[in-house]
């Protein structure tokens, strides 16, 4: 059965390694459905979070291959039920739309999302969200016309306590030099 | 005093001295040029080869890899010469064999802009390298050749490409060389846990009828004794895989034969009665298990391997010990019970003699009037009393190979397993006796893989390494036609081959060759090539249309080999 996972790899900053992560899933024929990175809490070393959805087998293997990487450190591999995730989404519509019709505010305000900026011609607005969510505003702004619409990839933290240190230090026992 | 600058070129010179290293295979051009350079000065101590091809390289490096378990070096240029090095970093990948392989590149101001010969050889290499690397710069490059010593030949061994610009090659820099032996993010050596080696120690005690799978892990790791005391203690039969091949003496009680397609009757379908694998430094590759859903049910299975990623990938393990094959072969023989397993292991030797009767005995003893390809491998196996190097290429010759020649000293069997290379034999060959001149290297090779890798007999030529060469000719692509014949009702697409007179090419080269197509000149034939001093190509006239069995046929069950 597939189910959505979330893969969180994190890496030594090097160049390439982005190309080096994606050969595992294709060589798996795995197709990512969505991709963020940048620096961990810790310097110099870098979060991947990959979400992909997959049979927990293939993605049990594909979390095995990516920690044999040499520049990996850890890979974890996490149900939705074991992180808290978000998803940020930026929306640029008409002013206009806004100015004459004052439904867009209220829907603004009934989806919790904000205004970042209001030029002449346009509003930016910002919805933080699970896919759903951010999905839902989309179609609720939809008629006012959308000129541009941009969702991230998902960040994920987990809900188990253990830091990457700890995993880190807890490597240093389980293998020699 | 202010330290002497050096060029970038010198430094990858002097970082291969710092690393021990005395030969190297390659092929120069433009983009190496200044290496080769800083090359001319050293060739007291490094002694370079240069071969026709830089696939020749490749292979030539692994051969010597394979043979002395130290790094195989390699160098070659930009563009194209990086880009054929792809195949033997592949087939050096999957067969975990340690390579630095050294490429230059366009000065770094051209990256990216299609230069003449320029590629971008770090995508292309990144999925069938451990690691790699571009240095554009000078100070860059003795970490970076210390890093890739050290992946390319810690934990589960494997090819390492450097990818140096032409500027970083000429530019200046201060030479100090540090080992490297350790990287934050890499875990090659895993702590082998006590409680496991309990575990399977006791599953072995009560095992009836255990069965060891015995990979190339154990030969990587050095373990040829640790699995003899191991097997011995408990009375354990021991099954190799293709590339596991010597790493048991195959005349020993104990050993029951090859794993896998064309592997021996026993170790097949016992595998399948076993009621415990003991899996060691072995990957379950889909030659060795046929159709996973029928493989090894009724068994449990322990399973030793270094490298994490491999343990439950294919076949579930009840016990997976996460370590080096010749520490935990050692603990576990301390832990376990002494045994014997005689009527287990007198089940084996009925298989055998129905395989001898069925198979075995018309590929040794043929009474037809062509030579058979086992009679060739069985000669030679006799009149080298099984401790020659064996090397071969893929297909047909190579199983054949695998299964009559008698193999007694350890690490003598130097075959492309996991990628199934054609063309490997004859460069590996080349690289094996560079790396251990005091063997007997016997290169077996196929009609159509001799011509793949044919140009590096002018290596031969140049370097005059007494190789002894047979070319076992059938004139067919022996392994295709034969799953032709099988599968799919005798229509041979393309695998007839029309071949040039591979003597008169030998010749060509200045090497001794000669041609045999009667069974009463093989004999004479191949003493003369053993008593030859230099390189010899013995090229023997064999049966045309013969197949290799027994067989798994892709996707059965081990249990349904066949013997016809």
């Amino acid at each position: 059965m597939k189910e959505t996972f979330t893969i969180s790899i994190f890496t030594e900053n090097a160049p390439g390694l982005l190309h080096r992560v994606t050969t595992v899933f294709t060589k798996r024929k795995l197709n990512i459905e969505s991709i963020t990175a940048s620096e961990s809490e810790i310097q110099g070393i870098h979060r991947y979070t990959i979400v992909v959805i997959s049979t927990r087998v293939l993605a049990e293997t594909v979390v095995n291959q990516l920690e044999k990487q040499v520049e990996i450190l850890k890979a974890f591999l996490h149900t939705d039920k074991e992180i808290v995730y978000q998803e940020i989404a930026l929306y640029k519509v008409p002013s206009e739309s806004l100015m004459k019709e004052k439904g867009v505010e209220k829907i603004v305000r009934d989806h919790h999302a904000r205004i970042l900026t209001m030029e002449k011609e346009f509003v930016i607005i910002e919805k933080t969200g699970h896919k759903h969510e951010t999905q839902e505003l989309y179609e609720r702004l939809e008629p006012y016309g959308i000129l541009e619409f941009v969702r991230s990839g998902r960040v994920a933290i987990t809900k188990p306590m253990k830091k990457l240190s700890e995993y880190l230090s807890e490597m240093e026992t389980k293998y020699k030099s | 005093m202010e330290e002497k600058e050096i060029s970038g070129s010198e430094a990858v010179i002097k970082s291969l001295i710092q690393e021990n290293v005395d030969v190297l295979f390659g092929y120069v051009g433009g983009a190496i040029m200044p290496i080769y350079d800083a090359l001319y000065d050293y060739q007291d101590k490094l002694k370079h080869v240069l071969t026709r091809h830089e696939q020749g390289a490749v292979h030539a490096a692994q051969g010597y890899a394979r043979i002395t378990g130290r790094i195989g070096v390699c160098f070659a240029t930009s563009g194209p010469g990086a880009t054929n090095l792809i195949t033997g970093l592949a087939d050096a990948q999957l067969d975990s064999t340690p390579l630095v392989c050294i490429t230059g590149q366009v000065h770094s101001a051209l990256l990216g802009s299609d230069a003449f010969q320029e590629q971008d050889i770090i995508s292309i290499s990144m999925p069938v390298t451990k690691w790699n690397f571009q240095v554009t710069k000078a100070s860059e490059i003795t970490l970076a050749i210390a890093k890739a010593f050290y992946i390319a030949n810690s934990g589960r061994p494997g090819p390492v490409l450097i990818d140096i610009t032409k500027d970083a090659q000429f530019e200046l820099t201060e030479f100090h060389y540090e080992k490297c032996v350790k990287l934050r993010s890499y875990f090659p050596y895993p702590v082998v846990n006590n409680e496991l080696i309990t575990q399977a120690a006791e599953l072995i005690n009560h095992a009836e009828k255990p069965l060891i799978l015995a990979g190339h892990g154990v030969l990587l790791s050095k373990a040829e004794k640790e699995l003899f005391r191991f097997a011995e203690k408990a009375g354990l039969p021991v099954a190799c895989t293709l590339l596991g091949l010597s790493a048991f003496p195959t005349e020993h009680e104990l050993y029951t034969g090859m794993l896998g397609m064309h592997g021996n009757v026993g170790p097949n379908i016992k595998t399948n009665e076993a009621d415990l694998l003991i899996a060691v430094g072995m990957r379950f590759d889909d030659r060795v298990t046929s159709d996973l859903r029928r493989y090894a049910r009724q068994a449990k299975v322990i399973h030793i391997e270094i490298d994490k990623s491999e343990i439950n990938k294919n076949v579930k393990a009840d016990i997976a010990i996460n370590g080096d094959a010749c520490e935990v072969l050692n603990r576990l023989t301390e832990t376990i019970e002494q045994k014997a397993h005689h009527t287990w292991l007198e089940e084996f030797k009925q298989c055998d003699k129905q395989e001898y009767d069925n198979v075995i005995r018309n590929q040794l003893y043929p009474e037809v009037e062509s030579i058979r390809m086992g009679e060739v491998i069985r000669n030679i196996s006799e009149k080298t009393n099984g401790e020659a190097v064996i090397v071969t290429d893929v297909g047909q010759h190579q199983m054949i190979s695998a299964r009559y020649y008698k193999f007694k000293s350890p690490n003598s069997f130097i075959t492309s397993g996991g990628l199934g290379t054609m063309g490997f034999g004859l460069p590996a060959s080349l690289g094996a006796k560079m790396g251990a001149p005091d063997k007997n290297v016997i290169a077996v090779i196929g009609d159509g893989g001799f011509q793949m890798t044919i140009q590096e007999l002018g290596t031969f030529l140049q370097t005059k390494l007494p190789v002894k060469i047979v070319i076992l000719n059938n004139n067919f692509l022996g392994m295709v036609r034969q799953w032709q014949e099988m599968f799919f009702n005798k229509r041979y697409s393309y695998t007839e081959m029309v071949n040039p007179d591979f003597v008169a090419i030998s010749k060509g080269y200045s090497i001794m060759a000669k041609r045999v197509s009667k069974r009463e000149e093989l004999d004479h034939a191949l003493n003369e090539m053993l008593e030859y001093k230099g390189t010899y190509v013995l090229e023997v006239k064999v049966e045309q249309e013969e197949n290799v069995l027994p067989m798994v046929p892709a996707g059965e069950s081990v249990s349904n080999i066949r013997m016809k």
